[in-house]
């Protein structure tokens, strides 16, 4: 069998250099059509108008709040998913209690859920014979077409990301070092800013990349909570929608400009802290 | 496993003795704090539309698939995912195949341009093809001449939806690649196997789990895709019109419980799915 496998490593070895050549220019050519193509695309329509266009979009007043409005509800959200997402990723690695699995599997709910069902359920809560509505108006709270609820689906969805990005590495850790840090005197709080937080930086910094870009983006669900009000309500997102549906697309085009201009800068941020965790990860 | 961290816990909690109770209250403070997080949260926005969804048994899913159009919408999502979950389980395999074994200049741009999705806007993701595809668009305009229309069809929707997931197949599949040992296929070489051969026998088995993970992660996120489906799709009623976009426009004409109906319907089986990825998922770490 090894016999005619040995002359014929001349052609062959031809034409896997080809059939290699072929996969590689399939790929470059799949993820070209799909994004390369359409991010220059956006680039100049986005220029087509003239460069004015870009200062007279971005010196709006609607505009420079939709922005506002969109860094608002981001950094509340990070703050919220990191802070949280530490603690139920502490629970779920280091304890043991009846109902973990089911802690687990709803930490994985939002994923499973569209942003559209995410926005419909808080209508569902604070809309007109809500569950909530009564509570909420008696202390005098708008929650629905407002902030807070705007920033209450994002978080819903940016909850799993910094969970499960924390929860294998702290797995992988283990307790020796902590239980070293504990008999050598330190306190929890010590253990945790000296032990922990350093082994783990890397995963939750990740995590915190992702949520960041998931609540810039987010639109199904903040657009049905919202109500759309322009100048109070519209994230840079909605900004979009709703300018597409008014017709106003050099402006749309823009806003869209900087947002993709925005996350390509985030997913730089992303890989560089992708490639600084798998290699805290491969040397321990 | 969960037998040997116990006894860890337990043995560290009885060597600080005077901390006893302290550290048990600490323990019980955290839980309680991840339990009413998660629960408030996650767990009640969530029974919020099921409990809407069977609010008066099953009427609400009878008026809300009653509704002109409701089924086909449901359809057309199911299949254009399932269309997308197909074709990236396919490239993303064969993208994250080419990431680890070939050496080729711009391998790194190729990487980051497959999770450039993870980072840009849905929403973005939409108007980037349309500004492509349109109907006034440059290569929209081309295609018309042979009879395709990308925009405002499923072809656009099925577009969107590979554009948007693109990262996931690849980046469950690229670690387990890059733990495989090349040894063994060049084992399979010598021992006569082609290129295809080997990776069907040695490859494949490998990463199969890692790609059906993926791709359920994928169908679930396409199932449930907003931002980049609206814009392109044209919502025509009938046509175009996919699941999210339909519950997108109940809620806005306040028929939130027909509303909830469908995206019970939707949730389930993109919860069971996201289910069955954790299982397989961990299977492969394991």
């Amino acid at each position: 069998m090894s016999a005619p496998a040995a002359p014929a490593t001349g052609p062959a070895g031809g034409r896997s250099r080809f059939a290699r050549g072929a996969l590689a220019a399939t790929a470059i050519a799949y993820v070209a059509l799909l994004l390369l193509l359409p991010l220059i695309g956006i680039v100049t329509k986005a220029f087509q108008p003239g460069i004015s266009i870009i200062g007279d979009t971005l010196s709006r007043p609607e505009v420079r709040h939709a922005f506002l409005l969109t860094g608002i509800i981001t950094l509340i959200t990070v703050a919220v998913t990191t802070f949280f997402g530490l603690v139920v990723a502490w629970v779920l690695v280091r304890q043991r209690f009846i109902g973990r699995s089911l802690m687990n599997a709803v930490v994985d709910l939002p994923f499973a859920l569209s942003p559209v069902t995410v926005g419909l359920a808080a209508v569902l809560l604070f809309g007109t014979g809500g569950w909530f509505t009564d509570f909420v108006s008696a202390r005098g709270i708008q929650v629905l077409f407002a902030l807070p609820s705007m920033v209450l689906v994002t978080i819903f969805i940016c909850i799993p990301f910094t969970i499960r990005e924390v929860v294998p590495v702290l797995e992988e850790f283990g307790l020796d070092e902590e239980d070293a840090s504990r008999t050598l005197g330190a306190s929890i709080w010590q253990t945790f800013r000296r032990v922990t937080l350093p082994n783990i930086r890397w995963a939750l910094l990740y995590g915190v990349a992702l949520s960041t870009a998931r609540s810039i983006g987010e639109i199904g669900a903040v657009l049905i909570v919202s109500g759309t009000i322009s100048g109070k309500t519209e994230t840079a997102t909605i900004y979009i929608f709703s300018a597409l549906e008014e017709r106003l697309e050099a402006q749309a085009h823009v806003v869209a400009l900087v947002l993709a201009g925005v996350s390509i800068v985030l997913l730089i941020g992303i890989e560089w802290l992708h490639r600084r965790n798998e290699l805290a990860r491969s040397n321990t | 496993m969960s037998g040997a961290a116990q006894t860890v816990s337990g043995r560290s909690t009885a060597r600080w003795a005077p901390h006893r109770t302290a550290a048990v209250l600490r323990h019980l403070g955290l839980r309680g704090a991840a339990l009413v997080y998660l629960g408030a949260m996650v767990a009640v926005p969530v029974a919020a539309i099921v409990t809407s969804g069977f609010g008066d048994g099953f009427t609400s899913f009878r008026t809300a698939l009653a509704i002109p159009y409701a089924w086909t919408a449901i359809k057309l999502t199911l299949i254009t995912s399932a269309a997308a979950t197909v074709i990236n389980a396919v490239m993303g395999t064969l993208i994250a195949w080419i990431l680890v074994r070939y050496r080729f200049p711009g391998r790194r741009v190729l990487s980051s341009m497959v999770d450039l999705p993870m980072a840009i806007p849905t929403l973005v993701t939409g108007l980037m093809i349309l500004t492509l595809y349109g109907p006034n668009a440059p290569i929209g305009k081309f295609l018309d001449r042979f009879g395709i229309q990308v925009a405002f069809t499923w072809v656009g929707i099925l577009l969107a939806l590979c554009v948007v997931t693109l990262p996931l197949v690849v980046r469950q599949v690229q670690p387990v690649l890059l733990e495989l040992d090349p040894a063994e296929e060049e084992a399979a070489a010598t021992l006569g196997a082609g290129a295809w051969l080997s990776f069907r026998k040695v490859v494949l088995p490998a990463v199969r789990p890692a790609i059906v993970g993926g791709a359920l992660l994928t169908f679930a996120r396409c199932i449930g895709e907003f931002g980049s489906v609206v814009l392109v799709s044209g919502n025509i009623a009938g046509k175009t019109l996919t699941a999210p976009v339909f519950i997108y426009q109940l809620a806005n004409q306040f028929r939130a419980a027909e509303a909830a109906a469908i995206a019970t319907l939707m949730f389930t089986i993109s919860f069971v799915l996201v289910l069955v990825t954790a299982r397989v998922t961990r299977r492969v770490e394991v």
